[in-house]
């Protein structure tokens, strides 16, 4: 176990966050408000432990799979720690837990939130929650990467801890130049959101804070009813958005080099669009009689659809409300989640497919025992240890799930309020149903269940594996 | 550059290497995606797998962007075909290892009709190296440099030089031979040094000449400098075969023992003028019958890296031959350093070393660049040469003035073909070539000597 790497990446870790806030500094300095200071002391928490840990540069270069693993788990819970630090030095979440909450929600781009009215909070406070989402979106230190001069090949293994999907590929020969380009992607859509929802007439902080939540697929919003109080048009320039950033970052770059029909081809693609077409129209032929217009019905049915299948969580309406074959819908959006590669969360459309077609591939067995058949996804076969690692997937994250339901239990509330809080969570969604709803919170449920969530939070932000390592004993083994 | 490399074997991966520490973006093609991804884990490179001759796999690892493409599989057709493809899908260059003999005397008719840029025969590279030592059994170490006119030479210091506490400077008065200590092994240390340093026995120095003052700088150390007269080899596989021809060509007798008989048919067919003896060699009485003792160098060249460094320190014990010793593997490239065995030949290395000198040059077409690189001081400095064809910020300035970086030396200017030692006083001029040695790596214009 290379200790001096971790604590290296874990030290840059610090100082970005430490840049990080300064911008919310900046907003508090804007509108005149006196939190502002609770950023600039955690500025100077952060740097302390920061600097030290990385003014000496590092020796043993060596990151092995598993040091990535660690640094990655470790790295965000300790972010997120800090990240809470202003949220309870300006008392406006004075609790330790129900701040940490609000702060991992916020890193992994959950949205779920303890605040029953977030309108109260001041705006540099608003800021950071957003911003938080944004960071955490395409990850930090993907980010990192893409800023310090590692060298060697072995930082590889920390994207690949950090990123989302079954398989990570590189766009580009080099990693650094890998991370560069996908935040260069991640931060046109962003500015380009922005412009759209100015032109719409929505004000600069609005379009600021709504655009960070949307890119990252949080969904925090700034508003006590989410989105449900913007215009239409607004909305809908949200819809296209959410869904955009539920799409695999490697086909924009596949766009970028002017190889348009190799990213049109691309099955996640197609089947990401085809779920989202079909609940859509599902969805407003159900809730049609609710609504003035088919339109209106439209517009709500894939903006929730888009919310929830990307794992953003805004809402324009309370689907609570909705009848059960919708809510049921939603519910099973939750699982699919967006596809590999995106700034959203859930198990992943590719793994949906992989599952499939190894399930077809079973049942084709039967029939032929003999029969010699190879995965493939995009015309390529699929290597079996991507198969293998899918399968384990689903397997923990049954059980993580179940024993999440059943942990949360204990606070006695209803089953579909403990099930969909816990699929909100550990798919980076945010609202569930019932008590959870997206006119609720999560502020009722007790500190150790607060907890639970957090780690389901963490473990489906870096989908199991990294988390989990860090309770294998042999992990901690220096040989 | 954008480098495409076809072949994930020991070259391949050691190309890899050495390029991607040197700022290139690798994309490696091979069949076997568990090679590719065994190397991907240790470089910041990109796997591609598939078979590098076809044109999809080729076009997905980026071929009409590319800049070079290195064909380093384990066939020569492959290797050829590869390039072939590439050359027509994108305006790279390329560089295809052939290995086959039967190719070998086509090579030029080859690289002309199909457009590649540098073949690569690694037995021949491998030959030639092993050859160019034999005719100087003394160094331990030979390379040259500025087209052969100047050389530079590892020697280990011995007690009988009477060279040992004396300062570079003083050594230098004292011999009067227009040489130059370019690096300075001690142990595990590596030093650039300037004219105080002080040398010690068993220091193992590199020394840089023309051909003539390092002889007579061998000479005045009283060490012998004459080449072998005769060799003799084991394992008549390629590498056997091209050396014993080359050996041949400086008149030096050669003997080959290879187990195989059809093989020692096949060669005592190809060297008419060369013994060849069938028989095992490690059985050590038929060395000793056919002429071990009185050898003057003695090659193992046999397909098992153990049976080779066996054998030679077996030569070591019972001749007073130079031994040289090929060894296939890089993996115990340490352990094996520390034997006590003349020259050790990894093939591998020296057909990527020879690579590497190809890319280096290519890099930079324009101003000034790298005409050639060596390794030396156990890799961990490097010879380089570089040939000055603009004017900048060193040209024409006083050596004395100039602000080179640490563990960095000038060693020789070429001026239209006349090698000089230079001088504070000397400058640097367009036209010239400039030979430098440093233990800073990755230099690539001569204007990165400056610190």
């Amino acid at each position: 176990m290379n200790y001096s790497a971790i604590t290296y990446i874990i030290g840059w870790l610090l100082n970005f966050e430490a840049i990080f806030m300064t911008l919310p500094c900046l907003v508090a300095a804007i509108y005149g408000e006196e939190s502002g200071w609770v950023f600039v002391i955690t500025i100077f928490f952060c740097l302390l432990l920061g600097i030290p840990r990385t003014v000496h540069g590092l020796k043993n270069k060596v990151i092995q799979a598993r040091e990535g693993f660690v640094t990655v788990a470790l790295g965000w819970i300790i972010m997120s720690i800090m990240g809470a630090v202003p949220f309870v030095l300006s008392e406006a979440i004075p609790n330790w837990i129900d701040a940490v909450f609000e702060t991992v929600s916020g890193f992994t781009t959950t949205g779920a939130s303890i605040l029953s009215d977030v309108e109260i909070l001041d705006r540099c406070l608003l800021f950071w929650r957003s911003f938080t989402h944004w960071i955490g979106g395409m990850g930090v230190l993907v980010f990192i990467l893409s800023v310090l001069p590692l060298r060697g090949g072995y930082h590889m293994n920390l994207m690949r801890a950090e990123s989302p999907g079954p398989s990570v590929s590189k766009l580009v020969p080099r990693t650094q130049s890998t991370a560069k380009i996908l935040y260069g992607i991640y931060i046109a859509l962003t500015l380009l959101e922005i412009l759209l929802l100015l032109l719409g007439g929505m004000p600069v902080f609005d379009a600021l804070t709504t655009s960070f939540g949307t890119a990252g697929t949080g969904g925090f919003g700034i508003k006590n009813d989410s989105i449900a109080s913007y215009s239409p048009y607004l909305q809908n320039v949200i819809t296209i958005f959410m869904i955009l950033f539920g799409v695999n970052f490697n086909l924009y770059f596949l766009l970028l080099i002017r190889k348009p029909k190799q990213a049109l081809r691309s099955e996640e693609l197609r089947g990401y669009l085809s779920i989202i077409a079909v609940t859509i129209l599902v969805i407003t032929f159900e809730i049609s009689r609710l609504y003035g217009s088919i339109w209106d019905a439209l517009r709500h049915a894939s903006f929730q659809v888009a919310s929830i299948i990307t794992t953003t969580g805004f809402a324009t309406t309370d689907f609570n409300l909705w009848p059960e074959v919708p809510r049921t819908t939603l519910i099973m959006l939750m699982f699919v989640g967006a596809c590999a590669g995106s700034t959203g969360g859930g198990i992943k459309v590719s793994r949906f497919l992989i599952l499939l077609k190894s399930l077809f591939k079973e049942l084709h067995q039967y029939v032929h025992p003999t029969a010699v058949r190879k995965i493939k996804l995009d015309g390529r076969p699929v290597e079996h240890e991507v198969v293998r690692s899918v399968n384990v997937f689903m397997v923990m994250y049954i059980l993580v799930f179940s024993l999440s339901v059943l942990l949360v239990g204990f606070d006695g509330k209803d089953l579909i309020t403990n099930f969909t809080a816990v699929a909100a969570t550990l798919n980076n969604i945010g609202p569930g149903l019932e008590l959870v709803g997206p006119t609720q919170n999560f502020g009722g449920f007790s500190d150790g269940s607060k907890l639970v969530l957090i780690f389901d939070m963490l473990a489906g932000r870096l989908e199991l594996f990294p988390l989990l390592m860090l309770f294998h004993p042999k992990t901690w083994k220096r040989f | 550059m954008d480098i495409i490399i076809v072949g994930c074997g020991k070259v391949g991966a050691t190309l890899a290497e050495q390029l991607c520490s040197e700022g290139h973006n690798i994309v490696m093609v091979d069949i076997s995606a568990k090679r590719l991804q065994s190397t991907a884990n240790a470089l910041d490179i990109m796997g591609v797998v598939g078979n590098g001759a076809s044109y999809t796999v080729l076009q997905d690892a980026g071929v009409a962007q590319a800049n070079l493409l290195i064909a380093v599989t384990g066939s020569d057709e492959l290797n050829l075909l590869c390039c072939l493809i590439a050359k027509k899908a994108g305006s790279c260059h390329t560089i295809a290892r052939v290995r086959n003999p039967i190719y070998s005397k086509e090579l030029h008719f080859i690289r002309q009709q199909m457009g590649i840029s540098m073949i690569i025969n690694p037995e021949l590279t491998a030959a030639s190296e092993i050859a160019r030592i034999l005719r100087f059994p003394s160094a331990i170490k030979i390379d040259a440099f500025a087209k052969g006119r100047v050389e530079l030479h590892k020697v280990k210091l011995l007690p009988s030089f009477s060279l040992d506490g004396l300062s570079v400077a003083s050594a230098i008065r004292k011999l009067k031979c227009n040489i130059l200590i370019c690096g300075v092994e001690r142990g595990k240390h590596v030093y650039i040094p300037n004219g105080t340093f002080t040398l010690q026995n068993n220091d193992m120095l590199s020394v840089m000449g023309a051909p003539k003052d390092i002889s007579a700088f061998f000479r005045k150390i009283g060490m012998e400098t004459h080449q072998v007269k005769n060799a003799m080899i084991i394992g008549g596989g390629g590498i056997g075969f091209y050396l014993a021809r080359l050996l041949r060509e400086s008149n030096i007798e050669v003997r080959i023992v290879e187990l195989d008989d059809s093989r020692c048919q096949q060669l005592a067919e190809l060297l008419p003028d060369v013994t060849v003896l069938n028989g095992d060699g490690i059985d050590q009485q038929f060395l000793l019958s056919e002429g071990l003792p009185n050898a003057e160098a003695f090659v193992t060249l046999t397909n098992l890296d153990e049976e080779n460094l066996l054998l030679a320190l077996f030569a070591q014990k019972h001749s007073s031959a130079k031994v040289v010793a090929k060894v296939n593997r890089l993996t115990f490239h340490d352990v094996i350093d520390s034997l006590d065995i003349d020259s050790i030949i990894y093939p591998k290395y020296l057909t990527a070393d020879y690579i590497l000198r190809y890319v280096r040059a290519m890099q930079n077409t324009i101003g000034s660049n790298v005409e050639t690189l060596y390794h030396i001081l156990d890799d961990r400095a490097e010879a380089l040469e570089f040939s000055v064809r603009t004017p900048s910020e060193i040209t024409d300035i006083p050596l004395a003035d100039l602000k080179l970086k640490d563990n960095l030396l000038i060693c020789y200017i070429n001026r239209g073909g006349r090698i000089f030692l230079p001088g504070g006083t000397d400058q640097i001029q367009v036209g010239d070539t400039v030979i430098v040695v440093t233990t800073v790596p990755g230099l690539q214009d001569i204007r990165d000597i400056l610190a």
